[in-house]
C-alpha cells in the first residue's frame, strides 16, 4: 500500500489555479524529491500533504487514511522549512524537544530521546545554546532534530539547504541520505536544485506551472524525458533543442535550411508536422571532415570548463552546444561538422511539448 | 576625505539652531531649575523673598499622610490602567493578527483614539459616564443609584481609569500588532506541526517573543500615567470627589495652584520626575540587555 496518495489535488489561492490535478503515489519508505522552477506550487503541494494548506479538490491519502480535514499534527508528518523556522526564544533542547512537551511526554524520558536525536545529528554539545547562537550548518541539524525526534511516518522537506553554501549544502545531501538509509521513513523533499534532486531522489516528480510533467527514477528522467520542459531543465548544460520537421526523404529539416539524416519514422514523425529535436551537448561530437549525417556549424565561442569545454556553434541559424572533453583550441568562427549520436536523438511534439517515440 | 561645511559667518550656524534652543529652555530647563530652586527654598510668611531649607520641603511632603495616599493612588490608577489598555490591545491585536493579515483599514481605526488629546477625551467621557444622562446612566435608570461618579469615589476613579485606558488601546495595539507580525508564519506553522494548537501556540510562541515589545509599553503606559493622567483629571473630575481622584501630578498642580504651596508643589514636581526618569532609565539600560532574543 502506498504511504502516500494525491489524487486529483488541486489549489486555488482565490481564483488563481496553481496546482491543476496531480495524481502521485509514494510507496512507504521512498525519498520522493518534487524538482521545478521556482513558482511552479512545490511548496503549495508539500504544505498541503502537510495540511498547512487547505486542498481545493482531490484527495490526499496518508497510508489508508484520508486527510483532507485532519489537523497538521495528527497526519504524522514533521517538516523541515526552508528558513528553519526555529523558536528563537528555546534552547536547542527545547526546540528539539518541544513537540515532545505539547504531547505531554514526561520530562525525564523527553530529555533522553532529545539526547538521542541531538547525538545523531551531532548537536549533543549545543544543547544548551539558543538557535542565535548556532551557525548556518547547526541550525539546519536542530531544524533535522526537531523533525526526527517526533518518529513520524513521513518527513517533509521545504528547500531545506537553501540558505546553506555550496559546501555545507554537499554534506548535509549525504547526511540527509544517511538519515534516510538508517531510519528509512518516507520522505518528500522539495528543491529547485536538480543536482541536489538527482542525488537525493529513489524518484524524482517534476512540476512545471502546477502540473506534473513527470515522475520517474532519476536515470529515467535524465535518459527519456516525457516533455520538452524536463529535457530541457534536467541537465547541465541544457540539452540542445532544435525545431524543424521531417521533410518526405526523413531528413529533419531545421533552422535556415538546415538538414539531418535521422531515425525510421512514425505516424507521428510525419512529413510537415513541427516537431523539437533534442540531443545533450554530450551526445554531439565534433568532426573534421564532410559525413553524412553530421551537419555543419561555425563556431561562435568555446565556453572552458576546466575539464572540458563547450563549443557554441551556429547551425544554419540554431545554436548547439557540444562538449569537447579533447584539449583543442578552436578559434571563433571556425567551421566545424557535428555529429548526433543516433540513439540520443530525442523528438517532441512543438505543439504540447509532449515526447514522441520512434516506435510508438 | 573631510566632509564639513563651513559657515563664514559665525552666527548663522547659532541662529538656525536657535528656536530648538529656545523651545528646550522655554519649556524644559528654566521651568525644571524654577523647580528645584522652590523645592529647595521657602517664601517667608511676611515676605523679603526665599530663604534656603535644604530638604525640609521633601521632609514635610512625605510625613503627609495625604501625599502617600495619593502615591497609593497613583500606584493603582498606573497599575489598573496600565493592566486594562495593554490587555484588551493584545487581545485585540491577537486577532486582527490572526484573522486579518494584511488588513489597514482596522489598523487604523485602532490608532485613532490617540490622536485625541485626552482633555477631549474626558469631556466625550463625561457624557458617556454621566449618571443622568450618559450611556452608563441607563444603568441609573434600571436599579437607580447604582452609578454616581459625582459622589461616589471609586466610580470616579474607575471613571477616569477607564477613559485613560481607553486612550491608550490605539498606541498599545498598534506596538502589539507590529510586534505580532514581526512573528514569521513558518513559526506558527512549525509549532502547529510541533502539534500545537492556537492557544499553546499563543502562550509558548506569540508571548515570549513579543516581550520586548511588552515590556516597552509597560514603561511607557505607566510614565503616561503618571503624567498624562492630569487633562483627563482636571476636566473629568478635579480631583474629586473629595479628593478621591487626586494623583501625584494632579497634586502637584491643586498644592501649587490652588493651594499656592509652590515649594511644596515643586518638591512633589521633583520626586514625580526622579520617577519618570528612573522608568526611563530601566526602559533604556534593560530592554537591550534581559528581553532580547538574537
Ligand atoms: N498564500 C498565497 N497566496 C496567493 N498565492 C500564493 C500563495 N502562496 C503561493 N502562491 C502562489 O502560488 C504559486 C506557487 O507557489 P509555491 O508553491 O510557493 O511555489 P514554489 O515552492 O514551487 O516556488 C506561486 O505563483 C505563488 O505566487
Ligand atoms: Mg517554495
Amino acid at each position: 500500500m502506498a504511504a502516500i496518495t494525491l489524487k486529483s489535488v488541486k489549489k486555488n489561492y482565490g481564483k488563481t489555479p496553481v496546482i491543476h490535478g496531480v495524481n502521485v503515489e509514494i510507496e512507504a519508505g521512498e525519498f520522493i524529491v518534487i524538482l521545478g522552477p521556482s513558482g511552479c506550487g512545490k511548496s503549495t503541494l508539500l504544505r498541503m500533504i502537510a495540511g498547512l494548506e487547505e486542498v481545493t479538490a482531490g484527495e490526499i491519502h496518508i497510508g489508508d487514511r484520508l486527510v483532507n480535514q485532519v489537523e497538521p499534527r495528527d497526519r504524522g508528518c514533521a517538516m523541515v522549512f526552508q528558513n528553519y523556522a526555529l523558536y528563537p526564544h528555546m534552547t536547542v533542547a527545547q526546540n528539539i524537544g518541544y513537540s515532545l512537551k505539547v504531547a505531554g511526554v514526561p520530562r525525564a524520558q523527553r530529555d533522553e530521546r532529545v539526547r538521542a536525536v541531538a547525538k545523531s545529528v551531532g548537536l549533543e554539545d549545543y544543547l544548551d545554546r539558543r538557535p542565535g547562537q548556532l551557525s548556518g550548518g547547526q541550525r539546519q541539524r536542530v531544524a533535522m532534530a526537531r523533525a526526527m525526534v517526533r518518529e513520524p511516518k513521513v518527513f517533509l522537506f521545504d528547500e531545506p539547504f537553501s540558505n546553506l553554501d555550496a559546501k555545507l549544502r554537499v554534506a548535509m545531501r549525504a547526511e540527509v541520505r544517511r538519515l534516510h538509509r538508517d531510519l528509512g521513513v518516507t520522505s518528500v523533499f522539495v528543491t529547485h536544485d536538480q543536482t541536489e534532486a538527482m542525488t537525493l531522489a529513489d524518484r524524482l516528480i517534476i512540476m512545471n506551472a502546477g502540473r506534473v510533467e513527470q515522475i520517474g527514477k532519476p536515470s529515467e528522467v535524465y535518459n527519456r524525458p516525457a516533455s520538452r520542459f524536463v529535457a530541457d531543465f534536467i541537465g547541465s548544460p541544457a540539452m540542445n533543442l532544435i525545431e524543424g520537421m521531417f521533410d518526405e526523404q526523413g531528413h529533419f529539416v531545421y533552422g535556415r535550411g538546415g538538414r539531418l539524416a535521422a531515425e525510421p519514422l512514425n505516424g507521428q514523425r510525419r512529413p510537415g508536422r513541427k516537431l523539437v529535436l533534442g540531443v545533450r551537448p554530450e551526445a554531439v561530437r565534433r568532426t573534421n571532415e564532410q559525413k553524412p549525417g553530421a551537419i555543419p556549424a561555425l563556431v561562435e565561442y568555446i565556453e572552458e570548463l576546466g575539464a572540458a569545454r563547450l563549443i557554441h556553434a551556429d547551425a544554419s541559424g540554431t545554436r548547439i552546444v557540444a562538449v569537447e572533453t579533447e584539449n583543442v583550441d578552436i578559434p571563433s568562427g571556425a567551421p566545424v561538422h557535428l555529429e548526433f549520436n543516433d540513439d540520443a536523438l530525442h523528438v517532441f511534439s512543438a505543439e504540447d511539448g509532449r515526447r514522441i517515440d520512434a516506435h510508438a | 576625505m573631510e566632509r564639513r561645511a563651513y559657515y563664514r559667518n559665525r552666527l548663522l550656524p547659532w541662529l538656525l539652531i536657535a528656536p530648538q534652543l529656545i523651545l528646550i529652555f522655554v519649556f524644559f530647563y528654566w521651568p525644571a531649575s524654577q523647580a528645584l530652586y522652590w523645592a529647595f527654598t521657602l517664601e517667608q510668611a511676611w515676605g523679603g523673598g526665599n530663604v534656603w531649607v535644604g530638604f525640609d520641603n521633601f521632609r514635610q511632603v512625605f510625613g503627609d499622610a495625604r501625599y502617600w495616599n495619593t502615591v497609593m493612588r497613583s500606584g493603582l490608577y498606573a497599575l489598573a490602567a496600565t493592566g486594562i489598555s495593554m490587555t484588551l490591545a493584545l487581545v485585540l491585536a491577537l486577532f486582527v493578527d490572526r484573522s486579518l493579515r494584511g488588513t489597514k483599514i482596522f489598523q487604523d481605526v485602532y490608532i485613532w483614539p490617540y490622536a485625541i488629546a485626552a482633555p477631549a477625551a474626558g469631556v466625550a467621557f463625561r457624557f458617556i459616564f454621566s449618571p443622568e444622562a450618559g450611556l452608563v446612566g441607563t444603568l441609573n435608570g434600571m436599579w437607580p443609584g447604582i452609578w454616581n461618579p459625582a459622589t461616589n469615589g471609586a466610580h470616579a476613579l474607575l471613571m477616569v481609569i477607564v477613559c485613560h485606558a481607553w486612550l491608550g488601546i490605539g498606541y498599545n495595539f498598534i506596538f502589539f500588532l507590529a510586534a505580532l507580525q514581526m512573528i514569521p508564519r513558518s513559526m506558527f506553522e512549525a509549532g502547529a506541526m510541533d502539534g500545537a494548537g492556537p492557544a499553546r501556540r499563543m502562550i509558548d510562541l506569540q508571548l515570549p517573543l513579543i516581550a520586548p515589545t511588552t515590556f516597552f509599553l509597560l514603561i511607557m503606559n505607566i510614565i503616561s500615567s503618571f503624567t498624562d493622567s492630569f487633562g483627563l483629571i482636571d476636566v473629568m473630575t478635579e480631583g474629586g470627589p473629595v479628593g478621591s481622584t487626586e494623583v501625584m501630578v494632579y497634586k502637584i498642580y491643586f498644592d501649587g495652584f490652588r493651594g499656592l504651596d509652590y515649594s511644596g508643589a515643586a518638591a512633589q514636581s521633583i520626586v514625580l520626575m526622579l520617577l519618570v526618569m528612573a522608568l526611563t532609565f530601566v526602559q533604556f539600560k534593560w530592554i537591550e540587555r534581559r528581553i532580547h532574543y538574537a
